[in-house]
């Protein structure tokens, strides 16, 4: 505010003082000067900020996937050695093949389970107000915590054994985290469970958007409700379908929370996600650039996932 | 739309079996919590309720760990890193709504592209950068970070857009300049995309859990995710006091999502239509 009034006063100095063509020449430079940097001035904090944290790390990242920097010895430049490496790793391929298998599992199941999720809510009945809240509460709840309580939930005498067990759905208590077999499925269904409220909120938002009279000239045609959720709903989510779609496909392929707290990556490397591969590289082996390389390849495929959905959005329009 | 009782009936019996699927773990650990240190927390069957409700826990994780702390460093955190987002966001998305200069739409591209860049291939060079300014350890390290997403940007800049232009336009006849247009003309008018922004900026910051984990090793700056897993690291057999630790770190955002729950729902709503 300061200083644009400083330029004002300048302004009216200079007319009273300049009327010849030079004078005004170098009036209009001055305020055209300031006023120029004014949008500049503004976007300044938010670059400063995403300019130090995001764009110079990720050039940061690319380039020091090149050398074999390791935090102790002078950082030499090693070309693509890392990338050669990386695919000889049994281990990154394995934390390859966890994290695609989550992409396959987990995001048509938050794709699909929300929007039904959504039309259970999407009525004014007493207390649905309340339903909605309740089924929003584990998108607040951190990541850690739910991690711990899921971990809780799962001990072998634990709540959810007591329950499989006295329904007789199973005959042995399950061991859902101590078994390679399931421990991927079981970390996958507290994703799914911490994400079902975010994304009903995404269909809630995009039902609320479709016209009222569709459904009343339906009804007039007599049609049923479920064929008017099938050809009328369902059709018309398709933009919230693409959404959710992206932003499940890119929160499954950063999954870390989760695992670190329930799973540590075990049993036998059962549960370690590209993420995780990254993260115990970086900073229990101080493997940087490797683990930068990973990270490379992790960018690699969201870039890949963004660019599918873009495509989506775009057949939609 | 008239539906049958019947309808209505088994659209309950729905929404209640959700209910217990979202609630059901948080039920089963607060009567952890609750659970005396007699009672067998292994027993089978399970007793869904403590035989003697006690708080004894919460006041042994108390003790062993300073909660208090932990809760004043995550609420300090929240409230510096809500602001910053709010200011530099809006800051940012005036210029690119309504100005026009040269290099516009590069800068809007680069940002927009910023989005799609996990935070996991930068926490590397983002801890180096954060070393190298002498961050570690700090609030500053935590929030700085942070302090702005380009989602933020966007969000308020689609906000912005949607503001009649000749509003602007009489403000700037009236003498008023762009700082004080921005601060007295345009904000008021996008307080409930404000409301989304600090909602959704609000939640991430709160969760955070792997910033906080590489940055830190002063347990002076632990934030309450953090709190709650080195508990769980000192306490891993006793699941009394992670239980009562874990509940003491939902209980803030409980209360804060209570009192604000219109502005949780309706303001992710409206992120996801802008969005």
């Amino acid at each position: 505010m300061q200083t644009s009034n400083t330029s004002g006063d300048v302004l009216t100095h200079e007319d009273s003082v300049a009327s010849r063509g030079w004078g005004r020449w170098r009036r209009i430079r001055i305020g055209g000067g300031f006023s120029a940097l004014v949008p500049y001035l503004f976007l300044l904090p938010a670059c400063a900020v995403i300019g130090a944290f995001v764009l110079y790390p990720m050039l940061h990242a690319i380039m020091a996937s090149l050398t074999d920097y390791n935090m102790i010895t002078e950082s030499r430049f090693i070309g693509a050695d890392n990338y050669r490496m990386l695919m000889q790793d049994p281990f990154f391929w394995n934390s390859l093949k966890n994290t695609l298998l989550y992409l396959l599992v987990v995001v048509p199941v938050l794709v699909i389970a929300p929007i039904f999720l959504a039309l259970l809510v999407n009525r004014s009945l007493p207390g649905i107000k309340l339903f909605r809240t309740v089924f929003y509460l584990p998108v607040i709840t951190s990541l850690v915590v739910t991690g711990l309580i899921w971990k809780w939930v799962y001990e072998e005498q634990g709540i959810l054994n007591y329950f499989l067990l006295s329904t007789g759905i199973t005959d042995d208590p399950v061991a859902f985290l101590t078994d390679p077999a399931n421990a991927l499925f079981s970390v996958m269904a507290v994703t799914v469970w911490t994400g079902l409220g975010y994304y009903m909120v995404i269909y809630l938002a995009g039902l609320q958007s479709i016209p009222r009279h569709l459904y009343e000239a339906a009804e007039v045609e007599g049609v049923s409700k479920w064929r008017q959720t099938l050809f009328i709903t369902i059709p018309l989510l398709k933009p919230s379908i693409a959404v959710v779609a992206v932003m499940s496909s890119i929160a499954a392929m950063k999954v870390f929370e989760e695992v670190y707290v329930m799973t540590q990556g075990g049993p036998l490397d059962a549960t370690k996600t590209l993420v995780y591969f990254i993260y115990q590289s970086a900073f229990e082996e101080f493997e940087m650039g490797y683990a930068a390389a990973a990270g490379v390849v992790l960018f690699l495929l969201t870039l890949v996932l963004s660019l599918v959905n873009l495509f989506l959005l775009r057949k939609d329009r | 739309m008239k539906s049958s009782p019947l309808s209505i009936a088994l659209r309950y019996l729905g929404l209640l079996c959700v209910a217990l699927l979202t609630m059901g773990p948080f039920l089963w650990l607060l009567s952890t919590a609750l659970k005396s240190g007699s009672e067998n927390i292994f027993a089978y069957p399970p007793s869904l309720l403590p035989e003697q409700p006690t708080l004894e826990n919460f006041g042994r994780v108390l003790d062993s760990q300073p909660f208090i702390l932990y809760l004043k460093n995550s609420v300090l955190v929240a409230i510096l890193s809500v602001a910053a987002n709010l200011i530099f966001a809006s800051l940012a998305a005036y210029p690119l709504a309504r100005m026009k200069f040269r290099g516009k739409n590069l800068i809007f591209v680069v940002l927009l592209s910023s989005m799609m860049i996990p935070f996991q291939l930068l926490m590397i060079p983002v801890y180096n950068i954060a070393i190298s300014l002498g961050l570690q350890n700090s609030y500053l390290g935590l929030v700085l970070p942070h302090a702005c997403t380009a989602f933020g940007v966007f969000l308020m800049r689609q906000a912005f857009l949607g503001i009649p232009k000749a509003l602007e336009e009489s403000a700037l006849l009236e003498g008023l300049n762009r700082l004080q247009i921005w601060w007295y003309v345009l904000l008021p008018l996008v307080k409930p995309s404000l409301a989304t922004l600090a909602v959704f900026s609000f939640i991430a910051v709160w969760g955070d859990f792997l910033w906080p984990l590489i940055i830190l090793d002063d347990p002076d700056y632990y934030t309450l995710p953090l709190g709650v897993n080195r508990l769980a690291n000192t306490f891993s057999m006793d699941w009394r006091l992670v239980a009562a630790g874990a509940v003491f770190s939902i209980l803030p955002i409980l209360a804060v999502f209570v009192f604000s729950q219109k502005y949780f729902i309706e303001g992710a709503m409206r992120g996801a239509v802008k969005g």
